[in-house]
């Protein structure tokens, strides 16, 4: 079986300066894959260039087709989903407008299954239906850019640091909620400085240090190495180097 | 002053408010979806007008002609963005709507002209030109600059407004014109005397208003475009072009401006660039309104109109200045309260 999204050699540069080099990953189906990194490691960089808002030098095949000519929007219509770090809401709309327009693309029957889905997903959402998005709690507000981009029944789900600044009950909430998704047939790629939660629901991983993969492998076996565990996962082991 | 000259300065404060407003409102909407200050609005005015009044007189309008030359472009445009790539769906859709359109539009138009059409068909004539040529310039002047900085497009904006503006002197000639009133015949009530025409520039008005309010509360589309202004990546990434709610605005803003146009023709002679100074108005509400707000907006623009009409009774020579002045206290007053905003990115 190949791969839903396969990046292959990318490189992604801000004028001179390039930020994310020669950088291959693949996710799979019913996948979650995660790139764990410092911050300034490139990860949001990346995910951006996959999903089209900066330019990428490389190859990028989602569901067997080369998106090297298609707009975010086509990337979106297609079935790639990006939650960006910082939400990008429309904040002076409801919640359920929100929603409702991350189904633009999506036929009106569908997309009134995909609002169930998400409130059920959600329910805080359906209990907040109808309050502004900009008057949201931080968690509610990533709830909120998360069911927008689910409206759209991606295949593959892009989430940039979605437990940023959350108060710990919420963000073990998003990363249940995470795992639902791949129950349900979406996968995922996930960007988090919270290496510890993310390697722990991840099947696979790629540890990005400034600008390129530095290892990769199955997430239980990065988890457990030691390296990566000094580095990213807060245990102080004496002597470990800094890869 | 006694009651009577007051009660009719504010009536006719109202009528000019009430036009005001319509073009306030689209310089915002365009300016929240696209960040293009629409300066052509005004040329939107005149060509609507003039195109009414020349079909009701019986003469072909040139704006017939620039419709499908600029239709023309805008295909061009597509052929040459889809050349890699020739989609044939995507390509025959533009080739009708920007050629085969105009083409029919255009041979409409001169069957009509040839035979003093009624009112009905030069409005609806003159409203579907004028839509074309704002959707059509969307795509030749601002789509490929869309990336660009809001001083580049203001300049861009400036040329497309001197562009029509000549356009409009070779089209329509120096002389002024009048058309037809939309509705004839008045009434009195008290001293008030109404015609036929301010009420329906007054109905119009509100119809249209209330019209755009259900677009943007109720509709997929018009939230859609509200979305594009409160977030452009955030409807990027929702699927929702901004090409796509570039070009509704701008149909919007020229169907608006042209519909202004044809309303206040019948009141007052309109000449080949008198539509800036119109236009000039409805910014000066819109930027009390700050560029956002559509209430805020709509109420400047009835206070410009009153401003207008109070002026030209007391110091005529002096109209437009007063009016134009309104901008410095606000402009002052939004300076000190707002902190300095940098130029969005993306």
């Amino acid at each position: 079986m190949s791969a839903l999204l396969s990046v292959t050699d990318a490189h992604v540069a801000y004028g001179k300066v390039e930020a994310v080099r020669s950088v291959s990953l693949e996710v799979g189906q019913n996948q979650i894959v995660t790139i764990v990194g410092a911050n300034g490691a490139g990860k949001t960089t990346l995910l951006s260039a996959i999903m089209g808002i900066l330019p990428l030098k490389g190859r990028v095949g989602f569901a067997g087709q080369d998106m090297a000519r298609l707009d975010i929007e086509d990337r979106v219509a297609i079935g790639l989903g990006l939650v960006p770090e910082h939400r990008e809401l429309f904040v002076t709309m409801n919640v359920e407008d929100n929603l409702e327009l991350g189904a633009f693309r999506i036929e009106k029957r569908k997309a009134k299954a995909s609002m169930e889905h998400v409130y059920t997903l959600f329910p805080r959402l359906k209990e907040r239906r109808k309050q502004l998005a900009g008057t949201l709690s931080g968690g509610e507000q990533q709830m909120l850019a998360m069911g927008r981009a689910l409206m759209g029944a991606p295949k593959l789900l892009m989430l940039d640091e979605p437990s940023l600044g959350l108060a710990p009950i919420i963000v073990a909430d998003i990363f249940r909620i995470v795992t639902e998704l791949r129950a349900s047939g979406v996968s995922v790629l996930l960007v988090e400085q919270n290496a510890q939660a993310a390697l722990k629901i991840a099947d696979e991983a790629y540890v990005m240090e400034l600008g390129e993969f530095v290892l990769s492998g199955k997430a239980s076996d990065i988890a457990a190495n030691e390296r990566v565990a000094a580095s990213y996962l807060g245990f102080q082991h004496e002597g470990a180097s800094v890869l | 002053m006694n009651t009577t000259i007051m009660l009719f300065l504010v009536q006719d404060g109202i009528t000019n408010g009430a036009i005001y407003a319509l073009l306030g409102l689209a310089l915002v909407l365009v300016f929240a979806v696209t960040r293009v200050i629409l300066i052509p609005q005004g040329e939107f005015v005149t060509y609507g007008a003039l195109t009414y009044a020349s079909l009701a007189s019986g003469q072909m309008p040139g704006t017939a002609k620039l419709a499908l030359a600029l239709g023309i472009g805008a295909f061009a445009f597509d052929l040459f963005v889809a050349r890699k790539a020739l989609h044939g769906r995507l390509i025959l859709r533009s080739f009708l709507t920007n050629v085969v359109l105009p083409a029919i539009v255009l041979a409409l138009t001169i069957y009509f002209a040839a035979q003093k059409p009624p009112v009905a068909i030069c409005i609806a004539l003159s409203l579907v030109i004028v839509a074309m040529i704002g959707l059509y310039l969307y795509r030749v002047a601002f789509q490929p600059l869309a990336h660009t900085s809001v001083l580049v497009l203001l300049i861009a904006s400036v040329g497309v407004h001197l562009a029509l503006q000549g356009l409009g002197l070779l089209f329509f000639g120096a002389e002024g014109q009048r058309g037809p009133a939309v509705l004839s015949g008045s009434f009195t009530a008290g001293a008030l005397r109404f015609t036929g025409q301010s009420l329906t520039v007054y109905g119009i008005t509100i119809a249209f208003i209330v019209g755009l309010w259900l677009f943007f509360g109720l509709t997929l589309y018009g939230k859609a475009l509200r979305a594009t202004a409160v977030n452009r990546l955030g409807a990027r990434l929702a699927g929702i072009r901004t090409t796509l709610s570039g070009q509704i605005a701008f149909l919007l803003a020229s169907v608006i401006g042209a519909l202004s146009g044809i309303m206040i023709v019948p009141i007052t002679t309109l000449y080949y660039d008198s539509g800036f100074l119109i236009g000039l108005k409805g910014f000066v509400a819109a930027i009390i309104g700050g560029l956002v707000s559509y209430p805020l907006t709509a109420v400047a623009a009835l206070f410009v109109g009153l401003v207008e009409a109070f002026s030209s009774f007391y110091a005529s020579n002096y109209k437009e200045v007063i009016v134009f002045m309104l901008l410095i206290p606000v402009l002052l007053l939004r300076s000190l309260a707002a902190p300095a905003v940098e130029e969005e990115k993306d």
